[in-house]
């Protein structure tokens, strides 16, 4: 009985429930607050297609996640709509503590090439280890790690 | 720049993760991805749990079970693609609304009856012909479906009706005019009788 619930696939709504914040912080950073919610209605109308078709309840927050980072890059391809990395610069309707700031930091993680961004953001964002990075992102860990390093190396070199 | 300063850039997205998940439900449902939408209606028999697929009201539950509870069994039952949804809804929790006003008297909105097995089919179908203010009993259901002798059985299978109210289970007494059982409870049956005007002296 116990085996089954915690095997079973929860209702869609309590899979939502459990798993809408960490997303959207991901893609919040991870392609821009402008893009932010059509690419989580992206993400979860994915996973809602696929998961009638799911045997396993567990680790569903890393399968979001990983559907998630593919949207994300996608997004970035997809993207001759980034015309400028400015334009993911939010607008002052959504608080920042300091805007200035923050501005030149969205600049600057907006410059980052699609894969450099998403890893960063795991990493730094999402507090994710370097295996599970690389799961998310179909890469290899050595991979994942060179992503993040250099993603962060050039957000320094852009923000002093 | 430090590396902490990037967890800055995804302040708020609790409160923006919520409004962005309360759309999905309407975008499921153009997309045909929405198999099952649950609602609540309150009511004076407490607050009721809806669920509707595209076939029709597949689920009533009164408030003894909780939301998540009854999303599971229907998860496993009929389909994992289950969100809360007010819009999907709208046209049995409507109905419900005025049949508790007094305004209503049968109800209109189809019915999903995949959750009805067994006997339940042909006792619930006639079951559904019992009229708004009239009762039966389990004889007397038990006789229309051919099985005279089957009262408990008949019994059993209105206590296991997903489909309360608007399937009106509450209609059916035991012989003599004693209440019987209710599978919300006999209090509610009394009042769902009250309210109809068939409360036996």
């Amino acid at each position: 009985m116990v085996v089954g619930v915690t095997r079973g696939v929860p209702p869609f709504q309590q899979f939502l429930d459990a798993n809408r914040t960490t997303v959207y912080r991901f893609l919040q950073v991870a392609v821009g607050p402008h893009d932010a919610d059509d690419v989580f209605q992206e993400t979860f109308l994915s996973a809602l297609r696929a998961y009638p078709r799911l045997r396993d309840g567990r680790a569903l927050d890393r399968w979001v996640l990983r559907i998630a980072s593919r949207k994300a890059i996608d997004h970035h391809r997809a993207g001759s709509r980034r015309a400028t990395p400015a334009g993911e610069v939010p607008d002052r309707a959504v608080p920042f503590d300091d805007p200035a700031r923050d501005d030149e930091l969205w600049r600057a993680v907006a410059s980052l090439p699609p894969r450099q961004r998403v890893a960063v953001v795991h990493r730094h964002v999402l507090d994710r280890p370097y295996g599970e990075i690389a799961e998310l992102m179909g890469s290899s860990e050595e991979a994942a790690r060179a992503n993040v390093s250099q993603g962060i190396r050039k957000l320094k070199e852009l923000i002093a | 720049m430090k590396t902490t300063d990037l967890k800055r850039l995804a302040s708020g997205a609790d409160g923006r993760s919520a409004v962005a998940a309360a759309s999905l439900p309407d975008l499921a449902t153009s997309a045909d991805l929405l198999d099952i939408a649950v609602g609540t209606v309150a009511s004076p028999i407490g607050d009721l749990i809806v669920a509707v697929t595209p076939r029709g009201l597949a689920r009533v539950a009164f408030d003894d079970e909780d939301l998540d509870q009854v999303a599971r069994e229907l998860a496993s039952a009929l389909s994992p693609r289950v969100l809360e949804s007010a819009r999907a809804t709208d046209q049995v929790r409507r109905e419900l609304g005025e049949y508790f006003d007094r305004r209503r008297t049968r109800f209109d909105v189809a019915v999903d009856r995949r959750l009805i097995h067994g006997i339940a089919r042909d006792v619930l179908a006639q079951t559904s012909r019992v009229p708004f203010g009239r009762t039966s009993t389990y004889g007397e259901i038990a006789g229309r479906i051919g099985r005279p002798r089957a009262a408990r059985a008949v019994g059993n299978a209105l206590g296991s009706n997903p489909i309360p109210i608007v399937i009106p289970c509450h209609r059916v007494l035991r012989a003599g005019g004693a209440l019987g059982g209710y599978g919300g409870g006999v209090d509610r049956k009394e009042t769902l009788l009250a309210l109809e005007g068939a409360m036996l002296a």
